[in-house]
């Protein structure tokens, strides 16, 4: 495999943001009402990604280290106020439905934790892949939660009915309530894996957080690392402390 | 008069910020382990939420609407709010050291939660005039406060529980933080 297909398989599989390093929660579980919102929502992410990834790669010899959180914000932000633009002009319907979290891509930590933790540090290339790998699993990841709302709830995926109209749609799963419960079993079911990969002694993820865990996050003093999900297996913990 | 009392209970109670905006949910998981500093974030977002929808509603209408450059509303916002965050750190620390010993672990937290520049972005896409603003403002960190407060009330009393292996941590909070959405649906009556 090379570099940039591992870049791909990497953002969708292995560090997948929604379903492993659980980035972006805001989204996630705002958008997810409809497949077709967590794809428009999921692509105009990846959109921003890349686009930003390119040119903080571009200009990572550039910016002085001082001032490189102002400067990814203020490129980040243009970007999506680009996309904003862009959707309001050629989709207005979709522009519509995601409403407010379309400037709010800004403040996704996705965004600003790729470009901390690997398009600052990367060539151009690499980090273009990277940025479409990590949209593209943000993307199947939203997609995958609406659709799971949108049947439960409406009886419907991508808008055509699939159940017999005899199914009493849950209204509830496509209110708010619906999204925390079901990235409740969501997280329950990352816990279960997780257990049983622990037990094999298969490392999942080292860090995880926003980027790259609470080192960089200048938040760890309140959160004290609660506030992110340390995926490393307990007998990799252990045999760390050891060492240590 | 009515007006902005409709406003405040919209934004504090049957649109609320965590629970039905989704919006600040990393600190409403992260900092509800106890009521104590769940309490100390709430008022800090409430401080910070004020100052940023006052001063982004005063850019807003003074610079940026005068200038035609509304296209640049969320550049100009996050970019205030980041350096605002930090502004009022510093000053909290010379002129009011104990508040700042209250709230300052919290305000490098806020310049990240997406609730205050949700504010902004709502106040603006709600031409709200710039009191009108203020009191949105309040309000959702008003709502904010009590679902945080709430939720770690409920994690303190849960903490000890016999949870299935798979829903403890946090699937068991994000499930509360579901029921109480649902509690919460019962003020959409009020408006």
């Amino acid at each position: 495999m090379n570099k940039y297909t591992e870049r791909l398989y990497n953002g969708l599989i292995k560090e997948n943001p929604t379903f492993v390093l659980m980035l972006g929660m805001c989204p996630t579980l705002a958008v997810t009402t409809s497949a077709i919102n967590g794809i428009g929502m999921g692509l105009s992410t990846t959109v921003v990604l890349v686009l930003s990834n390119m040119l903080i790669s571009m200009l990572r010899k550039i910016i002085p280290d001082s001032v490189r959180m102002p400067a990814f914000i203020v490129v980040v932000a243009s970007f999506v106020t680009m996309v904003q633009f862009l959707l309001e002009g050629f989709v207005p319907s979709l522009y519509d439905s995601l409403g407010i979290y379309i400037p709010l891509i800004v403040v996704n930590c996705i965004i600003l934790g790729r470009a901390e933790s690997y398009a600052s540090k990367n060539p151009v290339l690499p980090s273009i892949f990277d940025g479409i790998g990590m949209g593209l699993g943000f993307t199947v990841g939203l997609t995958a939660i609406g659709l799971v709302r949108e049947i439960i709830g409406s009886g419907k995926a991508f808008n055509f009915q699939i159940l017999p109209t005899s199914y009493e749609p849950v209204t509830i799963f496509i209110l708010a309530p619906g999204a925390f419960f079901v990235l409740a079993a969501l997280t329950a079911l990352q816990n279960k894996f997780k257990k049983k990969a622990a037990e094999k002694g298969d490392p999942i993820a080292e860090k995880i957080g926003c980027g790259s865990g609470c080192a960089t996050c200048g938040k760890k003093e309140t959160c004290g690392g609660s506030m992110f999900i340390d995926v490393t297996p307990e007998s990799k913990k252990t045999a760390k402390n050891e060492k240590e | 008069m009515k007006e902005l009392l409709l406003i405040a209970v919209g934004a504090a109670f049957v649109n609320n910020v965590v629970l039905s905006q989704f919006l600040g949910i990393c600190p409403f998981l992260g900092v509800s382990k106890n009521v104590k500093t769940a309490g100390g974030m709430g008022g800090a977002v409430i401080f910070v939420i004020t100052i940023a929808s006052f001063v982004t509603s005063l850019i807003y209408k003074f610079i940026l609407v005068p200038a035609n450059f509304e296209y640049l509303q969320t550049i100009v916002f996050i970019l205030v709010i980041a350096a605002l965050v930090q502004f009022v750190e510093m000053f909290l620390k010379k002129a009011m050291p104990p508040l700042y010993n209250a709230l300052g672990v919290y305000l490098p937290l806020i310049t990240t939660n997406c609730a205050v520049l949700g504010v902004a972005l709502t106040n603006v896409q709600k031409t709200y005039s710039i009191l009108e603003g203020v009191i949105n403002g309040i309000a959702t960190a008003f709502g904010f406060l009590v679902a945080i407060v709430l939720m770690a009330g409920i994690r303190e009393k849960i903490e000890h529980n016999d949870i299935t292996e798979s829903f403890q941590g946090t699937p068991i909070v994000l499930v509360t933080a579901g029921l109480m959405a649902i509690a919460f649906f019962g003020f959409s009556g009020l408006i």
